[in-house]
């Protein structure tokens, strides 16, 4: 891996020859604004907050630009910042500022750009306005687009595109219409959209935002009860409840990214309809029962079936140490080799 | 799988036989796409257009049932093509002179006849897979539920040895699967004819060993298996069943069958989460705890043992599996089933299981390990058979292979051919996925998918609610007309109580791996009136 050297504000790092100004400058914790990278995906160029000066003359968005040795790079000039500052305040003007009751507030990336550049209420009093609101897309079951709070960065088209390899969305319409849309503008759910919400993690604002957002409390690092990938997931949790699932970046299987099912599908955990007190079946119903009743009865009755006449199913959604001990019971206990699960199902 | 999930985004090409991978195994899709994008050629193998065509080079649409007939057609081409790996062949495999003679059974026309795949489409895929290397082969159910499903695995095996393409990075045979620890509750002998370990119940010393390790006289007989366990029940040979986590009803091949026989236990247990379809019918029934209410671990489809960490208190009244089964084992004067918690047990798994030696809890807080793991200091295996397979010799064993068809084919009575497949936002009988609004919005019913051409001969139309009839039983669901099913097959998942697909489908078994053939069954399709 050639290294290059180059300086940034005076700054002399060292960077892999392959990066572009942005990701060596990012890399070296050199801060640029910037809204529409993503390290997961290709450069696009499309927000050009990222303009930085080379060299002392040229002017050119850093993340589609290639360090090499001895570059000079500028982040701010005066000309860079005039830019900058106009871009961002007609971004602004255009966005539905309730950052008070936004969810992504203070990890809005608009937020933090406007807060870099000192952005004024008085300036943004200047740029003409689209005085219209656009319907919020509420149609997917998991998450919401509102187009007045994009930034048509479009991160969520390349994320569809590039990773998941779906292109359920585009940019579509023109000046003060653009905006992310499906195909033919159907609602996003009568889209070929997978729900997998690899956007709404990607969105830098409050866009694509999941539904009933609640922040959690605290994470748990576990494991995705579904299917046979393992993708590791941090569980949120808040008052006992889990409230949302983040993909775990490190894990060697998944690499941060879920499906639908993983990132969405954890309602069930706290469902009313879990059975929560053991149940004996008394003239053909059900009956609520005592730990000590239930296990005392099925003692008893286990008692009299030993040997070939007992089986156990096990499960491939409990864990190796519950497996463990249900196949040791049946052998050890219940002396007898029967015991299978739903692998062959 | 003998590769991990991540190597495959660096095959040069991939054969996906029997897979729905962007719907069953959505991150393992994301793999075979990003290899696309560099480049890779993808060679996909499945009755049914499905999503993972769209990024296909080749898309082979074999008639259900006829994948050993495909896959030793395009090697019997490699063979005479001299496309193999003398060398690998030579230095690391047995038996390949027999399994030569078999290709003789398999001459391209011959295979273009049971498989109805043009015999120039065979050609370039067997060219295609044995030219790019390194080469990856994904399967799943599409592979395994058949009468014929050892052999389809054989068949795998031995295209990945005729090409050298095993025991190397993006090479292998993977099998994708299912469940989320489908892969450890094998690894941990919840099977009947193996200990932990894969460690056979009927082999003596293995017999003696855990003897002593669990101060206990073991059985030596092999136990029976899933689909057994519910004829013996129908023959009155068993009489209480304790069933942990899982819904036979749903699952089961011959649904009805198996509810028959449930309703004859003596003594049913069913320790769940939720009341399900199976649990209604239960003696007792045990409140057991989700994954985000315990501490334990799953091992995942590439052998990857990770812990699943405790994040909520259990609901209500519910307790863990664990503690459950050792109450119950210690009521009944088990011993060795006084474990305080899941990290005990883990030393012990360890302390019996060669391939788990190596792992324990404190390890797996730094990240997940690929067993075989032999030791405390060892890091994992992520690739399988690097220098040597798990054989006496040491050596891969090609397998001779006949074609059988499948055991129930269409006739007059029943013309169609019934294949199961699932939903991307639905996981098995739907016991979670089902209490999930927002999957259900998504995806809220069963869909019998049949051809336009069928669904006129039929005469079905988009959206009609029809009757599916097969030798076992009836079902009813909406019709959804797309060519995605080629004339002659229908396709449903088995994800819906109201629709259950299962009763179906046919309970004959593998004669090895004793898997119901729930790929391939006779239907007969009724459009109901509106």
């Amino acid at each position: 891996m050639a290294e290059v050297s180059l300086t940034i504000d005076g700054l002399e790092i060292t960077a892999n020859k392959d990066m572009t100004v942005l990701e060596a400058a990012l890399e070296n914790s050199i801060y640029i604004p910037h809204l529409c990278h993503h390290p997961d995906l290709e450069p696009a160029g499309m927000c050009r907050l990222c303009m930085v000066e080379v060299d002392g003359k040229r002017m050119v968005i850093s993340c589609k630009t290639q360090i090499r040795d001895g570059m000079v790079v500028r982040t701010e000039s005066e000309r860079i910042n005039r830019i900058r500052k106009i871009t961002v305040q007609l971004l602004i003007a255009n966005h539905q500022g309730d950052c008070l009751s936004c969810n992504k507030s203070t990890t809005c990336e608009l937020q933090c750009i406007a807060s870099y550049l000192g952005i004024k209420e008085e300036e943004l009093d200047l740029m003409r306005r689209s005085d219209k609101i656009r319907p919020i897309d509420t149609s997917n079951p998991f998450f919401d687009y509102d187009p007045n709070k994009c930034v048509l960065c479009g991160i969520c088209v390349r994320t569809c595109a590039e990773l998941q390899g779906v292109s359920a969305i585009d940019l579509a319409f023109r000046g003060f219409d653009t905006s992310i849309s499906t195909f033919g503008a159907k609602p996003w759910v009568e889209s070929n959209c997978e729900s997998c919400g690899e956007c709404i993690i990607r969105c830098p604002v409050g866009a694509l935002m999941p539904k009933h957002q609640l922040r959690p409390s605290f994470e748990v690092r576990s494991v995705c009860p579904y299917c046979g990938c393992g993708c590791g997931m941090y569980l949120g949790v808040r008052a006992g409840r889990i409230v949302g699932v983040r993909g775990e970046i490190d894990n060697p299987s998944n690499r941060g990214s879920l499906c639908a099912k993983g990132r969405f599908g954890y309602e069930f955990v706290n469902h009313p309809q879990r059975l929560t007190e053991p149940l004996i079946k008394k003239n053909g119903e059900f009956v609520e029962a005592s730990w000590e009743e239930a296990l005392e009865l099925v003692t008893e009755k286990f008692s009299q079936y030993r040997g070939e006449q007992f089986a156990c199913i096990a499960s491939a959604k409990c864990t190796n140490e519950e497996n463990y001990v249900l196949q040791k019971f049946t052998r050890v206990v219940m002396g007898t080799n029967n015991i299978d699960h739903c692998a062959r199902l | 799988m003998t590769n991990p999930i991540s190597d495959i985004g660096g095959a040069s090409c991939i054969l996906a036989v029997g897979t729905n991978t962007t719907v069953a195994h959505p991150i393992v899709g994301l793999q075979v796409k990003k290899a696309v994008q560099n480049g890779a050629k993808l060679i996909v193998i499945n009755p049914k257009e499905i999503d993972l065509c769209r990024f296909a080079d080749i898309f082979l649409q074999n008639k259900p049932g006829t994948n050993i007939a495909l896959l030793m057609g395009m090697m019997r081409i490699i063979v005479d093509e001299g496309l193999l790996d003398a060398s690998f062949i030579e230095s690391r495999c047995e038996n390949f002179d027999d399994f030569k003679e078999s290709l003789k059974n398999f001459d391209i026309l011959t295979v273009e006849k049971i498989t109805g795949v043009p015999k120039e489409d065979i050609i370039e895929a067997a060219r295609c897979y044995a030219t790019n290397k390194p080469a990856s082969i994904l399967y799943a159910m599409g592979i395994t539920q058949h009468i014929h499903g050892t052999d389809n695995v054989m068949a795998t095996s031995n295209l990945a040895l005729l090409t050298g393409n095993i025991g190397m990075p993006s090479t292998g045979v993977n099998p994708l699967r299912g469940q989320n620890n489908v892969q450890g509750a094998c690894d941990m002998g919840a099977l009947p004819n193996v200990y932990p370990g894969y460690q056979r119940v009927d082999d003596s010393v293995v017999q003696k060993k855990f003897e002593s390790f669990w101060f206990q006289d073991l059985p030596s007989s092999p136990g029976l298996t899933h689909t057994e366990i519910f004829d013996a029940v129908h023959d009155g040979e068993i009489k209480a069943i304790y069933l942990v986590g899982e819904n036979p009803i749903l699952s089961e091949a011959n649904a009805s069958h198996t509810e028959a026989a449930i309703a004859k236990i003596e003594f049913l247990v069913v320790q769940d989460i939720f009341l399900t379809e199976t649990a209604r019918l239960a003696d007792v029934v045990l409140p057991a705890v989700t994954f985000a209410e315990k501490d334990g671990t799953f091992t995942n489809t590439e052998r990857r043992v990770q812990r699943v960490r405790k994040a909520i208190e259990p609901v209500g009244n519910a307790k863990n599996d664990l503690w459950i089964t050792c109450q119950i084992a210690q009521r009944m004067g088990g011993k060795g089933f006084d474990f305080s918690s899941p990290f005990e047990v883990m030393k012990e798994i360890a302390s019996v299981t060669p391939q788990y030696k190596g792992i324990s809890y404190d390890r797996l807080d730094k990240g997940g390990l690929q067993w075989p793991c032999v030791s405390e200091d060892h890091p994992g295996t992520p690739i399988l058979h690097i220098e040597r397979f798990a054989t006496k010799s040491g050596k891969a064993k090609f397998m001779p292979l006949e074609y059988k068809p499948s055991a129930e084919l269409p006739d007059d009575e029943y013309p169609l051919l019934l294949t199961t497949d699932r939903s991307l936002f639905h996981f098995h009988t739907s016991t979670m996925t089902g209490r999930v609004e927002g999957l259900n919005v998504l995806d809220g019913h069963e869909f019998v998918r049949i051809n336009p051409k069928d669904a006129a001969r039929f005469e079905v139309t988009d959206d009609q609610m029809v009757r599916v009839f097969s030798r076992r039983g009836e079902v009813e669901a909406k019709a959804k007309v797309t060519d995605v099913c080629p004339p002659g097959v229908v396709s449903m998942t088995f994800h819906f109580p109201e629709s259950r697909t299962n009763v179906l489908t046919n309970s004959a078994l593998d004669p090895v791996a004793k898997i119901p053939e729930t790929k391939v069954c006779a239907v007969r399709v009724e459009g109901m009136k509106q």
